[in-house]
């Protein structure tokens, strides 16, 4: 079922300069030339009767209900097959067209049911709404004949056309017996989603919507992005909370939760109750279109886990007391005056997050830098992108990826290095793989051969599966191969390009241990494959690349991205549609709470702290003297803490102790804290360290803005009220407040106008322009009135490209005959980050538990089979988890997931760092892996606390 | 703070400015890496440690952080 307000044209819009005019009814329009006459009269405000078309996809013209007649032309042509023609004449009604389209309509409702009133499509139902267009007054063929209605025939039989629903899939389901067999479904799943799980099987009345092999659809390849239950005119696949609620009666746009693509969705209301999340249309990062978390899990926003008071304990050994919000915010700001009176101004800090809006970010950061005195604020984008910050900035002067997601449809080559977009970023994924299927030309630099490298009509042209660890070294062979060969944008590089930099940056690459040949050996990547893959980067057309925490969470996470940047700016990649260098962001937020100033060396919008004149601006907005030198980042924040020297942390929205690496370390450095405040949906892994808990509250329980991969900025739009009474950004003011700064902020978007006075990139940058245009990529100011879709146009921001040398150095971690695999860690599609969301929703139907996936080979040394308990050794910690043979991995490597907090991936990776921005090395643990009878110790210990914790939680809540 | 720690972070940094071909200006490339991300208490914790001989710190990490000793102590001068 399609949004409650979304207008439906039929076929999509088309691009095009060039226009034609014709007559529709007597009325006089003018389209865009390739336009339907189903969509040109939809302009002109005429509704031709449809079934099998809708905008979401290409004009299929099967239903035959959309027939018209046009002057000079003989027969009754489907209007959303036929492009319109200059001068043409149509006729939308006649008495012709009137008579056929009972007549389909007719044989239509001949096998449908005529269960209306009690029908979950009953209000938005398509075939109902068309019965009523056409005029359908009587259904002459009786129900008695062959049918798909009935389970049984008049006679008593098993109806053998009969099929029964399908419940398999948590979030939908499917009711054969209400089929049209339109294909909207099987198309969408095919042009929208990409996954052609859906297929149409039989011929003539035997003709059914099947899941794969004629599976369930749970057990079948669909990936559940709802693609198809939004496709779908009548209640063949319906949400469970669509049967569950009824109609939606309002609709609110608002942004996904989730990932760094940024879905724009319709909050399909009844009150404050949810119906359904459709994605929204207009949407400029995905065009209407979802995966299953942000469609469907959002359950866990209402979820009985939820803590809705705030809380406190002296010892976190102590049962939790339930507190007002007057009291908890006193507490916490007589806690942190008195750590700071008794250890310093600098032993306390706080940590924002990539989840909250823009606004809230940047009010964490401002009451760190303005309230505390200091500039002891950081962000999880420390452990995910921040050498894509460091690096990007250095060479082309913005922290940012270069362009927007609709960039791909100028293509021609795809380079994807460290990133499962297919899983990680699922909308943007699709995107994706609809260009290759289109015919652009695909790179693959994994480790894993993730999905991309090969999936329906999309075969990898060069997977180039490297050793994990050496993306630098397959960097520079890229690039040796490119100097070598003779293959450098030598224009592009003179003009754009800081000459000295280039030159040695040349005579640096072009050394001899750089080639592919020399390589060879580290990286494990064929010379040959190397050389291929780099003359059609550097000469298949427009080339861009895609990277993602594959590249950063690496020793040399910034040397890496430099890397990137460098290859783009030597083949002349940067600067217009089609080309790029495209971090993928891994969490909603992490662009924006980066572009907010959490960064300890950076005020918002990438300024130093040590930038006299740009503290000067906050000086005097903010009415306080700032702090010049630079504060701790997450990692030093518990080195201090074990230290002695850090003692209070304001957490918001984050989950260290399970998403930071070396958990056992991070434990101590939260242990060794005198207050840890948490402020969350839920009692967290991080919560269970702490003092005091103040709820927080869902994106849709609150006003703000989101800003997503491509520097996009949307609105998050509050749907019911804050569950614990306040919104998140409004806890932070209390604090701030009791801490002797004052703010008064009286909504989100006035703190937005703070923000878009004090950074130049967001100056143009309100609540009202965002909600006019849709969404803003910034920079938005006074040069980008309407935002930047493409940066770096005619001159980088920096001015000159630099170029930067970027050497090897092999990782320190290193494979030995006691630990000799390598551990690597990721997402899945079903499940996101620490799982705190995904784990409370029905989506654990796909991920119930994190499992190591080991190749054949290294599991049949091991002894080990399929579904084995396996313990997990590096020198930092052991953990078990169940074994997955797997031919993506290869041999000498093994991956897991983190999404369960018990599977403790995060107690094997080491405190090991970027050089440059001390973002962990998760993607690089040296392994032994054996099979086990048990939990490891580690996971004792954990079940032993969580369960304690669990009680003094549930102490609280009966006192 | 564990100053092995803060000793291995130092020569990872070194370690990247290695390749400059120019051991001066790699050195000014620790120091200023070393200026704009370290928080000052980490700072004077290396420039201690360097003071006490500076053991386990690679030579251009080492180099480096002399020049950040001249730089902070110009300042605070």
């Amino acid at each position: 079922m399609l949004s409650i307000v979304e207008i439906d044209r039929g076929t999509p819009a088309v691009k095009t300069d060039k226009h034609v005019t014709l007559e529709i009814d007597g009325r006089s329009i003018r389209v865009p030339e390739g336009t339907s006459v189903m969509r040109a009269a939809s302009q002109a405000g005429i509704n031709i009767p449809k079934l099998c078309a809708t905008d979401m996809l290409e004009a299929f013209g099967s239903c035959r209900l959309c027939l018209v007649e046009i002057e000079g032309r003989k027969g009754y042509p489907a209007s959303c097959t036929t492009p319109v023609t200059e001068g043409m004449k149509v006729s939308t009604q006649t008495t012709k067209l009137a008579e056929i389209r009972r007549g389909v309509m007719e044989l239509y409702i001949s096998d449908h049911p005529l269960d209306c009133l009690t029908c979950p499509a009953n209000g938005h139902c398509e075939l109902q709404d068309m019965a009523g267009v056409v005029g359908l007054r009587e259904v002459r063929y009786g129900y008695d004949g062959e049918n798909h209605v009935f389970a049984k025939t008049k006679d008593g039989e098993v109806n053998p056309h009969f099929v029964a629903k399908d419940e398999s899939n948590p979030y939908f389901t499917f009711d054969p017996s209400k089929c049209i067999v339109c294909s909207r479904c099987v198309r969408a799943c095919e042009e929208v989603q990409g996954t052609f799980a859906l297929t149409i099987q039989g011929r003539g009345f035997e003709s059914k919507v099947s899941a794969s092999q004629n599976n369930a659809f749970l057990d079948s390849e669909c990936v559940s992005c709802g693609a198809c239950v939004q496709a779908c005119p009548t209640a063949t696949l319906s949400e469970n909370t669509l049967i569950e609620r009824g109609q939606a009666e309002h609709s609110v746009i608002t942004t996904c939760a989730y990932c760094g693509v940024g879905c724009s969705f319709r909050a399909e209301m009844k009150g404050e109750e949810i119906v359904r999340m459709v994605p929204n249309k207009d949407g400029h990062a995905n065009h209407g279109h979802s995966c299953v978390k942000g469609r469907f899990a959002i359950g866990y926003a209402t979820h009985p886990d939820r803590i809705n008071t705030p809380m406190i304990r002296k010892k976190i050994t102590d049962p939790w007391r339930i507190a007002s919000w007057d009291e908890a915010i006193a507490h916490v700001a007589s806690e942190f005056k008195r750590l700071q009176g008794t250890y310093g101004k600098f032993s306390v800090g706080g940590i924002t997050s990539s989840r909250c809006t823009n606004e809230e970010t940047y009010l964490v950061q401002k009451l760190v830098r303005a309230g505390f005195g200091n500039n002891n604020v950081d962000t999880c984008a420390r452990v995910c992108h921040s050498p894509t910050g460091y690096g990007l900035k250095a060479t082309m002067g913005e922290s940012a990826g270069t362009q927007d997601f609709d960039s791909i449809e100028y293509t021609d080559v795809v380079l994807v290095i460290g990133a499962n977009p297919t899983d990680a970023h699922p909308v943007f994924g699709s995107q994706m793989k609809r260009r290759l299927r289109a015919g652009a030309k695909l790179i693959v630099v994994d480790p894993r051969r993730i999905d991309l490298v090969r999936t329906p009509h999309i075969t990898a042209d060069y997977h180039l599966k490297l050793k994990p660890g050496t993306n630098v070294a397959v960097l520079n062979a890229l690039a040796y191969v490119i100097v070598t060969e003779g293959l450098v944008d030598e224009a592009f590089v003179t003009v754009r390009c800081e000459p000295e930099a280039f030159e040695k940056w040349r005579t640096f690459v072009a050394l001899e241990k750089h080639s592919p040949e020399a390589t060879e050996a580290e990286t494990g990547v064929p010379a040959a494959l190397i050389r291929s893959a780099a003359r059609l980067y550097a000469t298949g057309g427009n080339a861009a690349i895609y990277y993602g925490l594959g590249v950063t969470e690496h020793s040399q996470g910034s040397t890496a991205v430099m890397g990137i940047a460098n290859l783009a700016m030597a083949t002349g990649n940067i600067g217009r549609e089609g080309v790029g260098v495209n971090p993928l962001r891994g969490q909603n937020n992490v662009q924006g709470s980066c572009d907010m100033g959490s960064f300890p060396h950076e005020f918002p919008g990438y300024r130093h702290v040590g930038d006299a004149t740009v503290r000067a601006s906050f000086e005097a907005a903010w009415g306080v003297h700032l702090h010049d030198e630079p504060g701790l980042r997450i990692p030093n924040m518990f080195e201090a803490a074990i230290d002695g020297s850090f003692k209070g942390l304001y957490i918001e929205g984050e989950d260290i102790a399970q998403s930071d690496p070396n958990t056992q370390h991070v434990t101590a450095a939260l242990e060794a804290m005198e207050c840890v405040v948490v402020q969350d949906l839920f009692l967290n892994e991080t919560a269970k360290f702490a003092h005091v808990f103040l709820p927080g509250c869902s994106f849709l329980e609150k006003d703000g803005t989101f800003t997503n991969a491509e520097r996009r900025i949307s609105r998050v739009c509050k749907v019911m009220e804050p569950k614990s009474g306040y919104a998140d950004w409004e806890v932070t003011q209390l604090l701030a407040n009791a801490m002797g700064y004052p703010m008064n902020y009286r909504h989100p978007s006035e703190i937005m106008d703070e923000i878009a006075r004090l950074t130049p990139t967001f100056h143009g940058v309100s609540f009202d322009k965002i909600d006019q245009l849709g969404s803003i990529q910034w920079p938005c100011n006074e040069q980008h009135p309407e935002g930047t879709p493409v940066m770096h146009v005619d001159e980088f921001v920096r001015g000159k490209g630099r170029f930067m040398l970027t050497e090897y150095v092999p990782t320190s971690e290193k494979v030995n005959a006691t630990h000799p695999l390598i551990l690597t860690t990721g997402r899945i599609l079903s499940q996101y980050n620490v799982g705190a969301q995904t784990r409370r929703t029905a989506n654990v139907a796909w991920h119930e538990e994190d499992r190591l996936e080991i190749h054949p080979h290294d599991a049949e040394e091991r002894g080990i089979n399929e579904g084995d308990w396996v313990g997990i050794e590096s020198r930092a910690g052991q953990t078990v988890l169940r074994a997955r043979i797997s031919e993506r991995m290869q041999p000498g490597v093994v991956y897991t997931t983190f999404h369960f907090p018990g599977s403790g991936a995060n107690v094997i990776t080491t405190e090991n760092s970027d050089w440059a921005t001390n973002c962990p090395e998760y993607k690089v643990t040296a392994v032994q892996v054996t099979r086990v009878n048990q939990p490891s110790a580690w996971q004792k210990r954990y079940e032993a606390f969580s369960q304690a914790q669990k009680a003094l939680l549930d102490a609280a809540e009966t006192s | 703070m564990n100053i092995e720690r803060l000793v291995a972070m130092a020569n990872d940094i070194g370690r990247y400015f290695a390749s400059e071909p120019d051991q001066v200006v790699g050195a000014a490339g620790v120091a200023d890496h070393l200026k704009r991300f370290w928080e000052p208490g980490m700072r004077k914790q290396i420039a201690a440690h360097l003071a006490a001989g500076g053991a386990g710190l690679e030579p251009l990490a080492k180099k480096g952080v002399e020049r950040l000793v001249e730089i902070d102590s110009k300042l605070r001068a």
